[in-house]
């Protein structure tokens, strides 16, 4: 149900065509609506404007609205607490530590998420037949479910005897304990997320796929270099691939919540390191073991507005870098 | 901000279309590596990263075939296998009733969402009426909506409508279509030609029939390529059931909850005795169903993106 997953979802989405002249879309508005028509258009659209007023736009009020209250889930009803619930957001610590942890997360994570994607996608672009199977198989932990992800890199992970560090023992390395040291959690996690970055290199494939090959064969004849080629031909023309990733990336690591939660704060019983505390899963916590829905719900707001901050100075940044073909 | 959206979803679509042209028609060898050392070079490289992908499956394997005492060993080649995991599993949880919940919940949301999507989407597509553009623009933006936000509030409705510790928090909402996949069938819809159903119009046929029997029976590539993403994502999803279920009765739990349930409760800390030997068995029957889907799933999209190459 998460709008991520939708996102992801365009990676493996096959092409509709693009409208072509005289297809099923409106007719040009040469005459008024036509009202039988317009009416079975919103009764077409009705479960979507059903949906939107209850789960989207009523929630938001909803969550609005006890934000300003204390929520006390035994008598269901919330008392007026004013700006309580945002004040507290500040003198919680674990906000400000786990809002830390997450934007450290987040500019580890998708910058390398990034890069491997491209990487990936750039060597399967370089291979003629064969390239179907190791697109397969680099796909295959995206439909890994995270509790099956969670439970093996429990154990690739151990500090001791995993085999991430026995692989970096052959090489000489010593490797960290990962789940344990406060330094290494974050990157533990961004290694399961790189596991499974497929998703993100089948969009950066199919971009690739789509760039005009004249462009390259022009610039060697100039005698541009691989690196020239790759920054001053690759990059600007899948600029608006790298930007929907960047996006997507951004906003689901800002919501890390499987990972995090099911390798170190699933056994409550246990003691997990403040540096794991993601501002998710202290979200998750607040709503639903402490039922500080009033808390909770301001936590999701801070959230909501960090995210739109973002993703709006993306944007702005995109609209400098990210090269449109003009007719499309 | 819904433009870009838009703009980048289409970027997938027309590419994968270009991939499967590129397959059949196009000779672009110029790019590919030509000499003989580069193709090797290449060839390791990949395989190599195959084998890093591949190894955590081949790890997952091994340790559901060992005892609980060689679990941890880190062998990829067991030394005592014990291939009855397999069936004490079932005894140790109660798996196949997690399965056969996870197993009708998806299939209800993936249904349910293919359906209702398509059907607003037709809406989208064929209809003119008064603030069309707007509200279509009001289905992109909920795309970039992030769930944190309105996990609390739809928790909240769910439990004055009755439903918490029940499986309706994790279809229910899919019964009013879900933004990408409207998306999706909208691009679809506004590739038929519309003399299509002006003709059945002319032939008597009512506006819900132009919907079911000729845009929805045009329509099954991309009804499938949502019911698959949606198939997937309510199989994995982790946090909802945690959510609306955890609270329950174990019985009751989907899969995914259930495993994180299993890794809690075998777990030494908690009075277990670490008996993750069956926590591996099980992460790999939840996986498996998955790759299955994909193995299907993969064949069945280049299928029907080769279909709609030929007919553009």
């Amino acid at each position: 149900m998460s709008t991520l997953t939708k996102a992801d979802a365009a990676a493996a989405a096959p092409g509709s065509a693009r409208p072509p002249r005289g297809s099923a879309g409106p007719r040009r508005k040469n005459r008024k609506y036509n009202r039988r028509e317009a009416l079975a258009g919103y009764l077409f659209i009705s479960p979507w404007i059903v949906g939107f007023l209850v789960f989207t736009a009523g929630a938001m009020i909803y969550s609005l609205v006890i934000s300003f209250s204390n929520y006390n889930l035994a008598t269901n009803s919330g008392t007026p607490a004013g700006f309580d619930n945002y004040a507290e957001l500040f003198d919680d610590p674990k906000v400000a530590l786990s809002l830390g942890n997450t934007l450290f997360y987040a500019v580890l994570a998708v910058p390398l998420e990034i890069m491997v994607a491209l990487g990936l996608a750039m060597l399967l672009a370089r291979v003629g037949r064969g390239a179907g199977i190791f697109r397969t198989i680099y796909y295959l932990p995206k439909m890994t479910p995270s509790v099956a992800t969670a439970s093996v890199f429990l154990l690739l992970l151990n500090g001791n005897t995993g085999a991430i560090n026995n692989a970096l023992r052959f090489f000489g390395i010593p490797g960290p304990q990962w789940l344990i040291d406060p330094n290494w959690v974050k990157p533990s996690i961004v290694l399961m997320t790189l596991w499974g970055v497929s998703g993100t290199m089948v969009i950066f494939l199919a971009a690739l796929k789509n760039v005009p090959r004249e462009l390259y064969e022009v610039a060697a004849l100039d005698g541009a270099g691989a690196v020239r080629r790759f920054f001053s031909i690759t990059v600007p023309m899948i600029s608006g691939a790298i930007f929907f990733n960047v996006i997507v990336l951004t906003i689901a690591a800002l919501q890390v919540f499987d990972q995090a939660y099911l390798l170190f704060w699933r056994d409550q019983t246990s003691s997990s390191p403040a540096a794991s505390l993601f501002y998710g899963v202290y979200l998750f916590q607040q709503a639903f073991r402490q039922f500080d829905f009033g808390f909770a719900s301001a936590m999701a707001w801070l959230l909501f507005v960090i995210i739109l901050l973002i993703t709006l100075l993306q944007v702005k940044l995109s609209n400098r870098f990210v090269y449109y073909e003009a007719d499309r | 901000m819904s433009g870009t959206t838009s703009r980048a979803g289409v970027v997938g679509f027309d590419a994968e279309l270009t991939d499967a042209a590129a397959r059949t028609a196009r000779s672009d060898r110029w790019y590919r590596v030509r000499s003989r050392t580069g193709k090797t070079v290449l060839w390791i490289v990949l395989i190599g990263l195959a084998l890093v992908f591949l190894y955590p499956f081949a790890w997952l394997l091994a340790a559901s075939l060992k005892p609980r005492s060689e679990v941890f060993d880190n062998a990829l080649i067991p030394e005592t296998l014990v291939p009855h995991n397999y069936v004490e599993v079932w005894n140790q949880l109660p798996l196949l009733p997690w399965i056969g919940n996870s197993i009708l919940i998806a299939l209800l949301a993936a249904t349910l969402v293919a359906v209702s999507s398509s059907m607003v989407a037709f809406g989208f597509a064929y209809f003119q009426f008064p603030g069309r553009k707007i509200l279509f623009g009001l289905v992109l933006a909920t795309m970039m909506l992030p769930g944190a936000v309105t996990m609390v509030p739809q928790y909240l409705i769910w439990k004055d409508l009755g439903a918490l510790n029940t499986w309706i928090p994790l279809f229910g909402a899919n019964l009013f279509g879900s933004a990408f996949y409207i998306f999706l069938q909208r691009q679809f819809y506004l590739g038929l030609p519309r003399e299509l159903f002006e003709a059945a119009r002319l032939d008597g046929a009512s506006y819900w029939g132009l919907f079911t029997r000729i845009a929805m029976p045009l329509s099954i590539p991309s009804f499938v390529i949502i019911f698959l993403f949606e198939f997937q994502a309510s199989w994995n999803n982790f946090q909802g059931a945690l959510i609306y279920l955890s609270a329950g009765s174990v019985s009751d739990y989907t899969v995914p909850l259930g495993i994180s349930y299993a890794m809690t409760t075998f777990s030494p800390t908690n009075g277990g005795h670490g008996d993750y030997q069956y926590v591996m068995v099980a992460s790999l029957l939840v996986t498996l169903p998955m790759l299955i889907l994909f193995a299907f799933g993969q064949r069945y999209f280049i299928e029907g993106v080769a279909t709609q190459g030929r007919k553009g």
